[in-house]
Formats: structure tokens, sequence, C-alpha cells
């Protein structure tokens, strides 16, 4: 009924171990709930909470109600990912259930009333050997969530390849082996004379059968295997089926409701002024003419923070303009420049953690090695729903309603603002418009509770996009420099040194490696604050430094007068990587020049335990203006739970590294972030869109993600494409910092 | 003052400052909340709604100027024979990702087809400039194509 397995990543750069816990409970009304909680170390990056105990939970559960459902439960939340369909074909598949009883909610629902107190029996009671820092984790996972607490984050491209493939996969699978026990001690019969089909088991012998409803309140009296067995992949019915998205009903008909479509009786709307400076505060507010405008109720003045509350949100955002408001301090001279100097002597002179060291790279490289400096500015996430969150607070009770992509991390800033217990807090997770990192952060779960608290009552706060784009938690900027030498037509050495913008959160998955074969490689990091507020941004740090590695594959490429998809193929022996190539090459019809004015560039990055490799194919005017005609992108992805899905998040993935490699940057002036809305930081539109073909590789990996990975490769693919097509070899991203535009 | 428009099919009247944009009369005072707010300046679209047939961005158009306007939104789309072909297409090839830009994009697809029932791909590129952060494009070409179809059988 437990199950405590360690796995060392694949990766000899990472170090995280995945645990999963497995138990079981009779639910209040009859019926049967198989709960797994599931603890990868890596995924603590994006949790206060996991910092404190060492871990972050995974929760699932999966309920057989009487009537024949399955409802699984699932701690991710939807920001157009389709996970969530994915999860549920996942749990179909292992349980041989009907597809179109099961059905997934986002944890938590109302009607969840687990016994918890059984299932902890279960898990402590018969297995004491499990290590002391379970404990709380178990308590968490099967007391917490009964009382209505979400846990978990959506990001890391996590949720098929933990959630799914560790958690709710074995929940299904033990869930039919405890559903078969049970219709086996009520015939009499041998279990292994049973067979399971569409929610329905049967004993051919005896002609009797009966549905999973039937037997889930029995079921319960069972405990789930320590080992469920698993289907072969050979026997998957709707894994691997491109099962329409159960979410995309609501969202042709205007029915999906998002954080911004939240509507509480007697709600209040409120507007927000941020400082203009970063880091500026609040002296003084003269609120009398906001006051005087017709629905303004109160002004809120937060300290950094200024908020319009009023009978609608147009109302409050023009009296925002009506403030006469004094800040004071913050960073008034502050310049992006400034921020790409400070780059340059922290590289070189401040203390570097060596990341990788293999051979000599140093010893190899003399005066005549190739070296290029690299940078890549900051980037707004702008999703399409701007910032928002509704909140009302009483005396002792606080709800708030957020898409938000760590709901327990939302949960848990609103426990350490208000000072209330967490039953007290009620977090009610809406879908996402877009989330891309941007909905793991916090400003949109307090500054929305600290209005309403002030107001007294229920009161949604949107950011205006302006105020959305000038205060978001950027993607980084940073700046890498490479240094390398090949030999006899390979690499020889290559050393990279680069600039690694605190976030305040732990490391994604190894994105600093060289991912091709050089038998002296140096990869060195130096931390450098930013001045400017960073996070995550789809993709996270591969972003920058797949753009680093893949541009100065290419230069190495050039200075061996190789072709630079040969050359890859020549420094990698990964079976996977290798298919990936020379699938890209066939399919793309690959040719680094076709034509004056025309080229085509590759890149490979594998991420987040998927392979991409993608062709861009550009047109450049010979006034520097680029037209991408079309995208091939070839993916290994292991098991594709959802093929379609797949497909969809790749096609998108190559969209938003185009738009930030076209047109993405933001820049700060004398304190002030430059870049307020659409217009100056532009966006891919249908007429610009290149046209994009998707392959994926069949492969016996397991799934690996999905909704990151299409992302890294795209910048150095485009640059590397308008070098073979003009010569020009850019380094600093967008391209208009080397003079070209898009088309 | 008084506003008095047909909200698809039905007349309304609402008490609004006349300078209130349209979306936010519709979303916050009429409860339909299918039409969304992106940016405010009529440069993405996701606010689409159709004023006398034409798809309109209505973050900025003053409710004041709809007076005995026919506006439709997302919500009008569909009737009791179901979805639109348009609405049908793009479930049946899986065009949302996060959806939200979704109903200005469906908006402004049936104007295009209202107008232009058989659109090329430049007529389509030319008409639909409305922003999806997601990077739905690749499917919304081919979509509008087989809405069109659709339209026509």
């Amino acid at each position: 009924m437990t199950e405590d397995t360690e796995q060392k990543s694949p990766s000899r750069l990472g170090k995280w171990t995945r645990r999963t816990i497995l138990a079981s409970a009779g639910l209040i009304g009859g019926g049967l709930a198989i709960g797994t909680v599931l603890a990868p170390n890596r995924l603590a990056m994006a949790s206060d909470d996991a910092a404190e105990a060492g871990e972050v939970v995974l929760n699932t559960w999966v309920k057989i109600t009487p009537d024949n459902r399955v409802v699984a439960m699932v701690p991710h939340s939807e920001m157009g990912q389709g996970a969530n369909t994915g999860l549920a074909q996942m749990l179909a598949e292992e349980m041989n259930a009907d597809w179109s009883l099961v059905s997934v909610v986002e944890a938590p629902v109302d009607d969840a009333h687990i016994n918890s107190d059984m299932a902890r029996g279960w898990v402590l009671g018969e297995a004491a050997w499990i290590p002391g820092f379970m404990y709380p984790l178990i308590d968490f996972g099967f007391l917490k969530i009964a009382d209505g607490l979400v846990n978990q984050i959506t990001g890391g491209s996590a949720s098929i390849r933990l959630t799914g493939w560790h958690g709710i996969r074995r929940a299904g699978a033990a869930a039919r082996e405890m559903l078969v026990a049970a219709a086996a001690g009520e015939w009499t019969v041998d279990p292994g004379d049973l067979t399971v089909a569409d929610s329905t088991i049967t004993h051919a012998g005896s002609g009797r059968s009966g549905t999973f409803g039937d037997f889930a309140a029995q079921a319960a009296a069972f405990t789930p295997s320590l080992k469920p067995d698993l289907k072969a992949r050979g026997d998957y019915r709707i894994v691997g089926t491109s099962r329409p998205r159960l979410d995309l009903p609501g969202k042709v008909d205007g029915t999906a409701k998002f954080g911004m479509d939240v509507t509480l009786l007697d709600m209040r709307y409120a507007a927000i002024a941020f400082p203009p400076v970063i880091g500026e505060e609040v002296v003084s507010v003269d609120d009398a003419l906001a006051l005087e405008r017709a629905g303004v109720e109160t002004v809120v003045d937060l300290g950094d923070a200024v908020a319009v509350v009023a009978d609608s949100y147009w109302t409050a955002s023009q009296a925002i303009y009506d403030l006469d408001i004094e800040w004071t301090g913050g960073l008034a001279g502050l310049t992006t420049a400034e921020i790409f100097a400070t780059h340059q002597d922290d590289l070189d002179g401040k203390e570097r953690d060596v990341m990788v060291e293999e051979g000599d790279a140093p010893g190899t490289l003399d005066e005549d090695a190739v070296s290029a400096e690299y940078t890549v500015p900051y980037l707004a996430h702008a999703t399409m729903e701007p910032m928002n969150g509704t909140a009302w607070v009483r005396d002792d009770l606080c709800d708030i309603w957020i898409g938000h992509q760590d709901p327990l991390r939302a949960k848990k800033a609103l426990i350490d603002l208000l000072g209330l217990p967490p039953e007290a807090i009620t977090v009610h997770n809406q879908f996402m418009g877009g989330g891309f990192g941007r909905r793991g952060r916090l400003d949109f779960v307090t500054y929305p509770v600290r209005i309403a608290q002030a107001a007294g009552m229920p009161v949604k706060t949107i950011w205006s996009r302006e105020q959305d784009m000038m205060n978001d938690t950027y993607r980084p900027a940073v700046t890498g420099r490479m240094r390398g030498a090949v030999s006899d037509g390979r690499l020889a050495a290559v050393a990279h040194a680069y600039i690694d913008a605190e976030t305040g959160m732990p490391d994604s998955e190894g994105p600093f490696a060289f991912q091709y074969e050089v038998p002296n490689l140096l990869i060195e990091r130096v931390k450098c604050p930013s001045p400017v507020s960073v996070g995550f941004w789809r993709s996270v740090d591969f972003t920058q430094l797949a753009f680093f590695n893949e541009s100065f594959m290419d230069e190495m490429a050039h200075s061996a007068g190789a072709d630079p998809l040969d050359f890859r193929l020549a420094h990698t022996s990964d079976p996977r990587r290798r298919a990936v190539l020379e699938r890209l090459k066939a399919e793309a019809g690959w040719s680094p020049r076709p034509e004056p004015g025309r080229g085509m560039g590759v890149a490979l990055v594998s991420s987040f335990e998927t392979v991409v490799g993608q062709i861009v194919d550009v047109s450049v005017s010979e006034d520097g203006e680029v037209r991408v005609n079309r995208v091939t992108s070839v993916a290994d992805a292991g098991l594709r739970v959802n093929p379609d899905a797949c497909e969809a998040q790749i096609q998108g993935s190559v969209i938003f590294g185009l738009t930030a490699a076209l047109f993405g940057q933001i820049t700060v002036e004398n304190g002030e972030v430059y870049q307020q809305n659409f217009p100056d930081y532009e966006m891919l539109r249908l007429a610009n869109a290149p046209r994009q073909t998707v392959y994926f590789i069949d492969s016996d990996h397991a799934p690996g993600g999905l909704g990151e990975p299409g992302v890294p490769p795209v910048a150095p693919a485009l640059t590397n494409a308008i070098f073979a097509a003009t010569g020009t070899r850019i380094r600093d991203l967008p391209i208009e910092k080397a003079g070209f535009t898009a088309a | 003052m008084t506003v008095t428009f047909i909200l698809n099919g039905e007349p309304q009247t609402v008490e609004a400052d006349p300078d209130m944009p349209l979306l936010w009369v519709v979303r916050e005072k009429l409860g339909l909340t299918g039409t969304k707010f992106g940016c405010g300046i009529a440069a993405c679209g996701a606010c689409t709604m159709h004023v006398d047939g034409v798809a309109t961005r209505t973050c900025v158009l003053p409710v004041g100027d709809v007076e005995g306007a026919e506006v439709r939104t997302i919500e009008g789309l569909s009737d009791e024979n179901g979805l639109s072909a348009v609405q049908a297409t793009w479930l049946e090839m899986q065009v949302p990702q996060c959806g939200y830009c979704q109903s200005g994009m469906i908006m402004a697809v049936e104007a295009l087809l209202d107008e232009n029932p058989e659109p090329s791909d430049d007529d389509i590129d030319a008409a639909i400039t409305n922003i999806c952060r997601c990077g739905t494009y690749a499917r919304i070409r081919p979509a509008v194509h087989a809405a069109a179809k659709r339209r026509r059988a």
C-alpha cells in the first residue's frame, strides 16, 4: 500500500529524486478514493512551504463514485496546455474505464469528503519505516486536501511527466485491482478470471458483470497494491490518442470562467497605480479629485502602490489619473545599459561557480580561439489576461479568486500576510488566460487582498495592460561569454562563462549544459542580483542559455567550415538527439542557403526530458527585413499521451520563442520600464506567423515535458538562419539590435 | 445617462456614463463575461464584439455611441441549433489553448466570413489581426478555411 521509490535523474547534472506514496480511503456515502503523494525535490523551486519541508507535495486523488463515474482531482491548473485532459486519459487507461465517464477537476472540490484519518492510518500504521521527513508530507497530503487546500505548481512542464507518469497512472492501476478484488470476493471467483473494459468488470465463466460503481464501496476495504500492475504500452487504447480537450467547449462559447470573470455580490472594482520608477514608495497621495468622480468609493494607500476602488473598473481606471501621488526613493538612474555593463564587470571580476569541468579547456584555448559574447534582454510575459485577483476579507476569513500556477504558494502567502490559520483562507483557482511562469508569482495575490481588506468589501483588482507590462517579473536579461576551438574539423574545447540572475528560486534542470560532445569543457556561472524584478518565463533558463550554446555551436561549425547540421551530428552520439537531427534534415529540405537572400538555421535543445530540433527558414530583404517563411520542428517527447495537444504545444512554443527573438525586449530608462502596451512590446500575429510543420519521433521514453521544450531552439535557429542568409551573426536579441526588422 | 441597444437580440437599457466603453458595460453591468479585456487600447482584439455586424474592438468604444445599435457577443453566437460553424470548427480543430483571446478571435472570424464567405489567405491575414499569446495561429488559418466551407455547406 505504500511505495517509496527513488530514481536518479537521467541527467548527470540533475540530482532530484522522486518518491511516490499510494494510499486509499473510503468515501463518505460509499465509493472509493485512491490517493498518490508524489514529492520530487526538483519542484521545491517554486514553493516557500517546500523550502521549509525540503519537499513539495503533488497530490492526486481518484474517486470512483457509486454512480460509476471516475473523477480525478489533480493539483494542476489549466492555463492552456491541456494537461488535465492528458491526466484523465492516463487514469482511464490504467483503469480500463469508459472514457465518457471520466472527468478531471482541479482540487479542491467541495464534495471531496475524504476520510482522512483512515488514509493516514493506513500509511503510517502499516509502514512505520517511512522516513521521518515524509510524515508532515503525508499529513499534508491526506488531511489538508480534505480541508480544501490545493497544493501544487503547474510549471516545469511537469503535469504529465511527473503527476501523470508517477502518480495518476499508479492510482488508476491500483484502483482497478481493488475493484477487481472486490468483484471476485462478491462472486467468489478467481480475480484472474475477471476482465475489465469500459468501467465494467466481467466474469466470462458465469456471465456476471458489474460496474466500477457497483464495487466502489467494497473496493475501499482492500489495500492498494504496493506495485500495481501497469499496462504495457502496446495495450494502450486511450493514451496515445487525440481525445478532444475537456476544457475547450467553454472556451469557444464564452462560458469558461477566468479569474477576470469572477463576479461576486456587491463586488467593487479596483485599479492600481504602481510606482513609475522601480522601487519607489509613496510619500503622499492627494486623492481629492479622484474622490469627486462619480462612482469612486475609496482610495487605498498601500505604501508601495495606490489603488482606487469604484463601482466599475472603468471608473477606477480613470480615477487613477486623478491621483496626485508623490513618490520617493527607487532606482531613479537605472538603465538597462547599466545593467548589461554590470554583467561585464561581474564576468571580469566576480567569483565563478564551476558548473562543469571536463578536460582542460583553458589550456586548450589559445589566442586563436573563437570568442563570442551574447546578450538577451528582459522579457515580459504579457499574458493575454492581465493580472487580476478578486478578494473578500472578513475579520477572520479570506477568500480569493485567481488563476494561479501554484495555489498552495498563494495560500501560504496569505497565511503570512493576514496571520490567519490555513483553514480560514480559501483559494478559488480559475482558468488562467496564459501563465508562462507569470502566474506563479504572488503580487496578484497579495495586492488584491490588501485592497479588499482596506475597502472592507469584495473587490476585483485588475492590472491595466500598462501596469501589467511595467510591473512584471521579467525573464532575466543575461550575458554569456563563450570561447571555443576546432581542430581537424572537430570541437577541441569550449569554455562558457555566463551571468545567472538571482530569481530567488532554485535552478531548473541543467540549462547551462553544452549539449554536444567536446573533450575539453568548462562551464562557469556568475550569480548576479537583478535590480529589475525577475522570475520564471516559459522554459526558464533554457531560453537564454540555449541561445548562447546553439549560436556558438553554429559559430564553431562555421569556423570548421562545416555544415551546421552535419557538425551537430558529428558531435552527437545520443540516439534520441541524432534521430531528431536526421529527421529534421530530411523533413525540412535542409539547405543552409537555398538562394540569395534566403537562409535556413538549425538548433537542437533537450529540456524537460524532451528533445526538440527546429529549422527556421527565412528570407531577408536588402534593407534587413526578415520574413520567417517556415519553421519545421521535430520532437522526441517520449510517449505522447495526447498527440494533438502535444503538437499544439510545439506550435505555440514556436510562436512564443519567435515573438521574443523578433521583437521582445523590456528596457529600463531613468528607472522606468519603457514598454507599456502591445505597440511597444510587439507580438507576432497571423499575417507574419510562419508556416509550421511539427513531427514527432515515436520513442520508448517516458513522457517528456511539452509546455516548454519547443521554445528554446527557436531564437538560435532564427539567428542562425539570418546568418546563413546574410553573413551577419546576431549575438544580441532581439534582432533589431543588429539592424534587422521583422516583416 | 440611459443607453438602449440590442444585445444578442434582446433590447437592453443601461444607466451608464456615456464614455464608459461598451466592453465594461457588457461585462460588469450586463453580466456577460465571455468578451475579454486585453489591452484597453484596441491593439489586441480580445474585446471584439459585433456592432451592427461589424467586428469592433469595444474596449475603446463609448457606450454612448451604440445607442440603438445591434450588438452581438460570443454568448450570442450559438442558438437553438447549437454552436455556430466557426465555433464548431474551432472545437473540431482544437484551436484554443488558454482560450482567453478566442472569444475575440471567433467574433473577428465570424464577421470576416459574413462579409467574405470564401476568403483567401491574404484576406484572412488582413482581417484577423487579433493577438494570441499562446500562438494558436498555426491552427487559425486552416480553421478559418474549414469554417468557411462548413458555412457554405
